[in-house]
């Protein structure tokens, strides 16, 4: 596993490709794509962090259990904001979903 | 006594022994995916019921700074790599010498924080009686805002305020978890800057060789983790609103 030594060149490459995506989360923001700008945004943080992951944290070159830890985290994140949400989304009336209870409205305003 | 990378009775080679610890910290890892996981969908949901609100709270983060910081974070994450790298082929002087990088850098991300956080506690927007998210509209002077920025701020504000009477509220809701998420996020960097001292103080003891290095992988684990975390709190907190 860790025995596999990465070269320097692929972590610059991956340096390089994280400042690229950056950029362009960056550039992404400031057009106007309707719902899609957040897609967008965590689509590009998603393979950042795919990228860090797989080539600074050397998850590519793990052995199997590593691995699969590394999966059961992103599937139990997945659990608890799938579940959560389609709650938040699918309680009351139509109008008012995904509109948590009305917070107390004291402060400050 | 200090570990020199000697098998332990209860590994049969030192390859399963590293492979250990190295299991231990993404499991310790997972829990830390799971722990900021429940506070990023406390934002979700938040920002989905006062978007208007979190809108403006997101415009008024400087986007300069926070861009700046991600390069900076990942900039460390690089040299933390580099670090890890020097202790595989033998290369003692360069292990320090990126771990030395990697602090500071760590200590520039922030140092770049305090400078964020002081301009938010400058213009109001602390979470508590004197919040005031119309203080810069109303104050364009304490806040440097002239001409056209200040015309697009007020215009922003009321737009807001016209789309929820409740602004000042839950825009707080936003700097409670802006302040919240970046606060949690800093004390990590706090809590790796810690472990980078002891590892460069062991490094220049020339402790880590090609045999053993496992603190460094281990603690560069951590530190691309936090690096991860920042790299989805910078689009979220920072750039959700600013294609209007």
């Amino acid at each position: 596993m860790s025995e596999h030594i990465v070269p320097p060149k692929i972590y610059v490459v991956i340096f390089l490709s994280l400042m690229v995506g950056t950029t362009l989360t960056v550039v992404a923001a400031f057009q106007n794509f309707g719902q899609w700008n957040i897609v967008i945004a965590l689509g590009i943080a998603s393979i950042k962090a795919s990228l860090v992951v797989l080539y600074f944290m050397h998850a590519r070159y793990s052995v199997g259990r590593t691995k699969l830890v590394i999966v059961c985290a992103v599937f139990w994140l997945g659990i608890m904001l799938a579940l959560t949400l389609s709650d938040y989304s699918t309680r009351g009336p139509r109008e008012s979903r995904l509109h948590v209870p009305t917070v107390v409205h004291s402060l400050g305003s | 006594m200090h570990r020199t990378g000697e098998l332990f009775g209860q590994f049969e080679t030192l390859e399963q022994q590293k492979e250990t610890a190295s299991l231990g910290m993404w499991v310790f890892l997972a829990q830390e995916v799971l722990f900021f996981g429940g506070i990023f969908l406390a934002y979700t949901i938040n920002r989905h019921a006062y978007s208007a609100a979190f809108g403006v709270g997101s415009n008024t983060l400087d986007i300069y700074l926070g861009g700046a910081n991600t390069v900076v974070l990942i900039l460390s994450s690089l040299t933390m790599a580099m670090s890890v790298w020097s202790a595989h082929v033998g290369k003692k002087q360069l292990v320090t010498l990126f771990l030395i990088l990697t602090l500071l850098l760590g200590c520039v991300f922030l140092g770049v924080k305090v400078v964020e956080y002081k301009q938010k506690y400058d213009h109001h927007l602390i979470p508590g009686r004197s919040f005031d998210i119309t203080y810069c509209s109303n104050n364009p002077t304490a806040c440097g805002l002239e001409g056209k920025d200040l015309a697009a701020e007020k215009e922003e504000v009321e737009k807001a305020l016209a789309a929820d009477p409740y602004l000042n509220s839950h825009a707080q809701l936003y700097f409670s978890l802006y302040f919240g998420m970046t606060g949690l996020h800093a004390l990590h960097m706090v809590v790796g800057a810690g472990l980078l001292l002891w590892l460069i103080k062991q490094s220049f003891a020339g402790r880590f060789t090609p045999s053993y290095n496992t603190p460094v992988e281990m603690i560069g684990l951590y530190w691309h983790f936090v690096d991860i975390v920042w790299i989805y709190l910078f689009p979220l907190l920072y750039l959700i609103d600013r294609h209007r």
